[in-house]
């Protein structure tokens, strides 16, 4: 066991876990922040993503004792109030079925926006394409990703 | 307006409110309602009345509505609410939705499965609405001393003409409480209808992306374990030894132990589907201590011999059903599958002669078509949550079977049923495989040993090895076509392991006159169970692509050849158990021919049609797929819909594009294989799903505008999209697809 210092949705976290824990687990299990998900734990369905330093990144193989002073965004810390543009967009859309993946999805979709307000629908295929819905939503997710790039 | 008799469904109108203050109100803390934004949060009432147990009024005028039925997606949440608020006549703005607890004096079938939430909930839901409008209409006549006919109401006000006065729902929900249920209700006629048939944003929505804690797995509660199991790694292995020295040292450990969930001599629910009921438990304080532990486990496994499990089934009998010994392979599975079709199988129907329409034939064409296994692979693992104590359970989580497996948990720790309290969570998907609860009964054993409150936890590793899949199926068919090009014969022979997929009396039966259905199955120790659309997920493709192909060979446009046949079966129908309506049927398949513009050239892309039914719905898929880059990618589906009533479009549009996605997904791309019983494919990396690159760039839906009874939507897209991804296949490339996955590593067409 060891103490980590995170920076997590702005806020200083204090953990003392095994140093391999994977940052999927602290956020669920420790921390009480359980809208990352767990699809997989192979780093190959984008349930678990998250944000280090404004970067998607696949919570669910990152060792806690790789993050440092990086800085952690959570689906919770994506905005205050729930109204991030990609948010709105999927609210909008109706996006969600049985909405398991859609965490996942929106944080990769904001990290895509960020880096490119306008992406094209090739652009958004293939930073979307580590995440998986089962329920087959894609085409209104691109829809939603086309409404909030607009409106970025 | 329809008159409707309360008394059909008395048990579910019987009033709560005695209950309200002692039971089971207090439990729905959790699962919360439906407004999460604060500026919907609506301003809370000092008081709420029950009207019945599907709603309460609030003194302001707030509406809480109670969701009967299991949410994997399917949007009932929303949609079922939203028929009781229509009935009731209130502000949708004004209604908050709550998920009802397992509860089986008030509701009826607490089920998701085969479709029929909303077509089997419509009448209860209506009227549900439309009582408690009623005792609210006779409460406000009293209090006006004006007869309650002449009383009227909208969007939660009541209003009475002649005298001027107004009233909302608030006010009267106090008196209206007190009043008796009324032997009979009016039902609001479809035209009148404000919310049902209007799009309605799912109720989650708000939560889910904002990440609040909404599934089984988010549930925690103080001084929880987390606890994982160990299963056999082969269909056809029990546990021979347990080295669990490591794994007890190793740090957050609380205990290691074996369970059995289903004891030898349980005569199991059909629901209780499990081929591993022996297994090793890690419990501890957290997931990732426990995982690790568990991977230090050393355990033995040794081949089990032929035996038998007793499994009651729906008419309420029960079969033996044997259990075959052995490590079973998929290529001998494909062998035996193949051998077996050589084989006359049992006659389910027959009309005609097929025997002589065959022999006289002028040309007979003879198809074979195979699928695999699936793995359900929702996305949120199987997980659930119990805390047993000596003298209750109360179990959270994801299930479509809630009712059924409150029945197995307490055979199986010794509660009675009233003891036991089972609080469904909004499913990360469910698909059928949540049908089946066994995680349910371990998770009530092992809390019930360690004395705590326990999570289990599956990984998708142990979520994809511990299947209930689809099985794998296999189909032989056989048409028959005289010198004018006419269908006089028409075979199918089917089966798979352990079940065959056969439909014997959907189309084609009804419209040829020589008409043959046979089927096969083979013993498997490999544990199945439904999965979206169980069999018609591979018979409908199977059959469709087949009409395809001898379309062709009788020259004939593909969905003329189907209208022409259907016309038959509705003016002059062979045979007397059809199972579909014929104009229905045409229906759909004109609507997607007319919004696709069949026959307009679609230059540079290649068009397929299919048509099917089952669930209830009508579905017509026209597909156009191109190829890029050598590999085909589908530009866009025409989908149109016959599902009567559209409760809520913005959802039922939703599910729509999901199934066509979902089937196309599963068709190309999708497939588990066993060797010497082990699955090969165990998680992502290996087993392929439908991911956003290769999901169709567009699907556009159209619905049959016909007021008939609304019908379900979850399972009927999937199945005909198969046979329209076949038959758009073979445009663009000149050969047919037979054998699912089309696509074999994800790249190549088969
Ligand atoms: S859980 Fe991390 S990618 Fe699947
Ligand atoms: S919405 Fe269910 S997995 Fe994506």
């Amino acid at each position: 066991m060891a103490v980590f210092n995170l920076n997590i949705n702005g806020k200083q976290q204090q953990v003392d876990v095994d140093p391999s824990t994977p940052v999927l687990w602290v956020l669920r299990d420790h921390l009480n922040l359980t809208g990352t998900k767990f699809g997989c734990g192979i780093a190959m369905c984008g349930a678990c993503t998250i944000h280090l330093d404004g970067n998607a990144t696949r919570s669910c193989v990152l060792p806690v004792s790789s993050i440092g002073d990086k800085q952690i965004t959570t689906i919770e810390g994506l905005s205050e109030e729930g109204d991030h543009p990609v948010q709105q967009a999927w609210l909008e859309h109706d996006v969600p079925q049985c909405g398991y993946c859609q965490a996942g999805q929106i944080m990769s979709a904001a990290a895509l926006l960020k880096q490119n307000p306008s992406p094209s629908d090739e652009e958004i295929e293939n930073a979307m394409n580590g995440n998986i819905c089962r329920c087959g939503t894609y085409v209104r997710i691109k829809q939603a990703i086309k409404s909030a790039s607009t409106t970025n | 307006m329809t008159l409707l008799k309360t008394s059909i469904g008395r048990r579910s109108f019987l009033k709560t409110s005695a209950l309200a203050g002692g039971g089971f109100m207090l439990s729905f803390s959790w699962l919360g309602a439906c407004q999460t934004k604060p500026e919907d949060a609506l301003a809370m009432p000092k008081e709420w009345f029950e009207l019945n147990g599907y709603l309460k009024v609030g003194d302001n005028g707030v509406v809480t509505i109670m969701s009967p039925n299991p949410e994997i997606g399917q949007n009932v949440k929303t949609s079922m609410p939203m028929i009781v608020a229509e009935e009731l006549d209130v502000d949708w703005k004004n209604v908050i939705v709550e998920q009802a607890p397992l509860n089986t004096d008030i509701f009826v079938r607490q089920l998701a499965g085969g479709s029929q939430s909303i077509r089997q909930g419509w009448k209860g839901l209506r009227m549900a609405g439309a009582t408690a409008r009623h005792m609210l209409r006779e409460a406000a006549a009293t209090t006006w001393n004006v007869p309650a006919s002449e009383i009227t109401t909208e969007a939660g006000m009541l209003h009475h003409k002649a005298s001027g006065k107004s009233a909302g729902f608030g006010e009267m929900a106090s008196a209206a409480a007190k009043l008796d249920v009324p032997k009979e209700v009016e039902l609001k006629d479809n035209k009148d209808f404000k919310i049902i048939g209007t799009s309605r944003k799912n109720v989650d929505g708000p939560k889910i992306v904002t990440g609040k804690p909404l599934y089984g797995l988010d549930y925690r509660k103080e001084g929880m374990l987390i606890a994982m199991i160990a299963h056999a790694p082969a269909f056809g292995m029990k546990l021979k030894s347990v080295d669990d020295t490591e794994a007890r040292s190793m740090p957050g450990i609380k205990d290691v132990f074996t369970i059995k969930s289903y004891e030898d001599d349980y005569p199991r629910q059909w629901c209780d589907v499990s081929s591993f009921p022996e297994l090793v438990v890690v419990v501890g304080n957290s997931t990732w201590e426990v995982m690790n532990a568990r991977k230090a486990l050393k355990l033995e496994w040794e081949q089990f011999s032929d035996h038998s499990q007793t499994v009651s089934n729906f008419q309420g009998g029960s079969n033996d059903v044997k259990v075959p010994a052995g490590l079973e392979n998929s290529a001998k599975h494909m062998q035996m599958m193949a051998q077996y079709a050589t084989k006359s199988g049992k006659v389910v129907r027959k009309d005609g002669d097929p025997a002589k329409a065959f022999k006289n034939a002028a040309k007979v064409i003879e198809r074979t078509y195979t699928a695999p296994f699936l793995a359900h692979n929702t996305m949120e693992p199987m997980n659930f949550f119990a805390h047993v104590t000596d003298d209750k359970a109360e179990l959270v989580g994801p299930i479509q079977t809630p009712e059924f497996m409150e029945k197995s948990v307490s055979a199986r720790i010794g509660l009675p049923l009233e003891k036991i309290d089972i609080q469904m969570s909004r499913m990360g998907g469910g698909f059928g495989r949540r049908l089946y609860g066994h995680f349910l009964v371990e998770v009530a054993v092992i809390s019930q040993k360690m004395k705590a409150p326990v999570k289990l936890i599956y990984t998708r590793e142990d979520d994809m090895s511990f299947g209930t899949y689809r099985p794998t199926y296999h189909a032989v068919y056989r048409a028959a076509l005289d010198k004018d090009n006419n269908l006089v014969g028409f075979h199918v022979r089917a089966g798979g392991i352990p079940e065959s997929p056969l439909f014997a009396n959907r189309f084609p039966a009804g419209a040829v006159d020589n008409y043959l259905a046979e089927d096969w199955s083979i013993e498997s120790n490999i544990s199945v169970g439904a999965f979206r659309a169980p069999r018609s997920n591979f018979i409908a493709g199977a059959e469709q692509a087949f009409l395809d192909e001898v379309a062709e060979a009788a020259g004939k446009d593909p969905i003329d050849f189907r209208l022409d046949l259907l016309k038959r079966a509705q003016d002059n129908p062979v045979g007397e158990n059809n199972d579909y309506e014929a104009n229905r049927y045409a229906g759909v398949l004109e609507l997607v021919k007319q919004k696709s513009n069949w026959g307009e050239d679609s230059s540079g892309t290649y068009r397929g049609v299919a048509a099917y039914f089952c669930h209830n719905t009508y579905v017509a898929h026209v597909l156009d797929l191109a190829m890029e880059d050598g590999k085909p990618r589908v530009q866009k589906v025409h989908c149109a819909v016959d599902c009567g009533i559209v409760v809520n479009p913005i959802a039922a549009t939703n599910l729509c594009e999901g199934g066509s996605v979902d089937g196309i997904g599963h068709a190309m791309f999708s497939g588990l294989t066993f060797t010497d019983g082990v699955p090969d494919q165990q998680n992502f990396d290996k087993y392929r799903l439908v991911r956003h690159k290769e999901a169709p760039r567009a699907v556009d839906v159209h619905f049959v505008e016909n007021g008939i009874d609304p019908t379900g939507l979850g399972e009927p897209p999937f199945p005909p999209v198969i046979g329209a991804l076949a038959n758009a296949l073979y445009k663009a490339t000149g050969k047919r697809q037979y054998n699912q996955p089309f696509m074999t590593e994800g790249i190549k067409l088969g």
